[in-house]
């Protein structure tokens, strides 16, 4: 199957010196969901913003679809970008998803009126009237209602209450069971989207930290307490992230290929054992290495394909 | 789900839980990946490789066009293979407890049988 998107050695300076993207490789398969996160400033959104031909690469190669992405329309009409802060032309809702279902060939109309019923959204009123959680509704429909083959979100709900992000978890997971797509998604939320994602990119100062299948991520990371001896045997048969110690006690956080067995193996010294969420472990990941650590992107994914 | 481990182990257990218990009966039609993943608001992906641990080690399987079904057989078999992990699951912390409190074996099982009593 050839990849959807495809990125090789692509780095991204801005003037001023700020390296936004560091010689980051990846490629994403067709039809799945992939969560694309970080932190603040990581490089997320210039990743999604060169993918989908709204900035340049400095240096490095990126394919969608197999082609340029740049003016290309054969690229552009296959991919929808909802992000962050759109701003639109003062006009009512009804006419901003009009022009979005011009743009989008697999635009279902009937979809988005749904969709419009679901999130509450004014369909007569001004776009300049809407609240902050409405504008966020409403690039949600766009994205939606695309049904683009490949679909962002970057941090789409700034604004949504938990019922209105529930909404959209929902309706992407149903829309997307029916009509399976590449969706990217980039987000802050990791929690309430880690059960959604297929696939986990973590990107930290510009480089690509993680690049791993969420299931196989999930029970790799660890977290055991107990005697410090214990604890340091335990913590021997993989990557020790973090710890901290009280007097004779320490509580480690250690990534490895872990199972049934070495469950058993941590009760047996003694030890308090404790699944990290994919948040902790990104967390975990992000500081432990600070940026300044080498990647390991290698080890994580010769771990998925064991 | 929760509880840290591959969210396909969870469904996949989830439904062998519904086949001891005798929710799902054998030769019975098991929910598709789709219920599954809304059901449990997870990624289809994921449901479908719970589902199909358990077609493979034989416990459903698959009527071409129609769906998944619970394999005849498959409760006992369940049985066999849950008992074995009960000594490793449930005896195994039991005995590591016990021994930190200086509980020794004779004390434990008059407890036991003391509670077996009460219920």
């Amino acid at each position: 199957m050839s990849p959807v998107i495809s990125v090789t050695d692509l780095t991204k300076r801005y003037r001023g010196g700020v390296t936004a993207l560091d010689r980051v490789s990846f490629s994403l398969t067709e039809n799945r969901i992939y969560g694309l996160l970080g932190r603040n400033g990581a490089g997320k959104t210039t990743l999604m913003q060169i993918l989908t031909a709204q900035n340049f690469a400095t240096s490095g190669e990126v394919r969608v679809f197999g082609e340029h992405p740049y003016e290309n329309e054969r690229v552009l009409a296959r991919t929808s970008f909802i992000k962050e802060s759109q701003t639109y032309p003062p006009v009512r809702v009804h006419h901003v998803l009009r022009a979005a279902s011009l743009i989008h060939p697999g635009w279902d109309e009937e979809f988005a009126q749904q969709l419009v019923d679901d999130f509450r959204l004014p369909s007569r009123r001004n776009v300049r009237k809407l609240s902050r959680g409405m504008l966020s509704a409403l690039g949600i429909i766009i994205g939606l209602a695309s049904r683009a083959p490949l679909t962002f979100f970057d941090e789409p709900y700034l604004g949504l209450d938990a019922v209105a992000r529930q909404i959209f978890y929902d309706r992407l997971l149903a829309d997307y069971t029916e009509h399976p797509r590449t969706i990217v998604l980039s987000t802050h939320l990791i929690d309430e989207v880690s059960e959604l994602i297929e696939h986990v990119l973590l990107i930290d100062a510009g480089r690509l930290l993680l690049d791993a299948d969420a299931e196989t991520l999930r029970g790799q990371v660890l977290t055991v307490s107990g005697p410090v001896a214990s604890v340091d045997e335990f913590a021997r048969t993989g990557t020790e992230l973090h710890r901290v110690r009280l007097g004779g006690t320490a509580r480690a956080t250690v990534r490895g290929d872990f199972g049934p067995a070495d469950h058993d193996r941590a009760r047996t010294l003694g030890l308090a054992l404790e699944a990290s969420s994919l948040q902790d472990t990104v967390v975990r990941l992000t500081t432990a290495t600070n940026g300044a650590a080498p990647a390991i992107t290698g080890a994580t994914s010769k771990e998925a394909h064991r | 789900m929760e509880d840290g481990r591959p969210i396909f182990l969870q469904i996949a257990e989830l439904l062998e839980n519904s086949i001891l218990d005798g929710t799902l009966a054998e030769e019975e039609q098991v929910p598709s990946t789709n219920e599954l993943a809304a059901f449990h608001r997870i990624n289809p992906a994921t449901a479908a490789k719970g589902v199909n641990k358990l077609v493979d080690d034989g416990t459903l399987y698959k009527k071409r066009g129609i769906g998944m079904f619970v394999s005849s057989g498959a409760r006992a078999k369940l049985r066999g293979r849950r008992r074995d992990d009960f000594a490793r699951q449930y005896v195994q912390p039991l005995l590591t407890e016990a021994r930190k409190l200086g509980i020794d074996p004779t004390e434990l099982k008059h407890m036991i049988d003391t509670w077996e009593q009460a219920r």
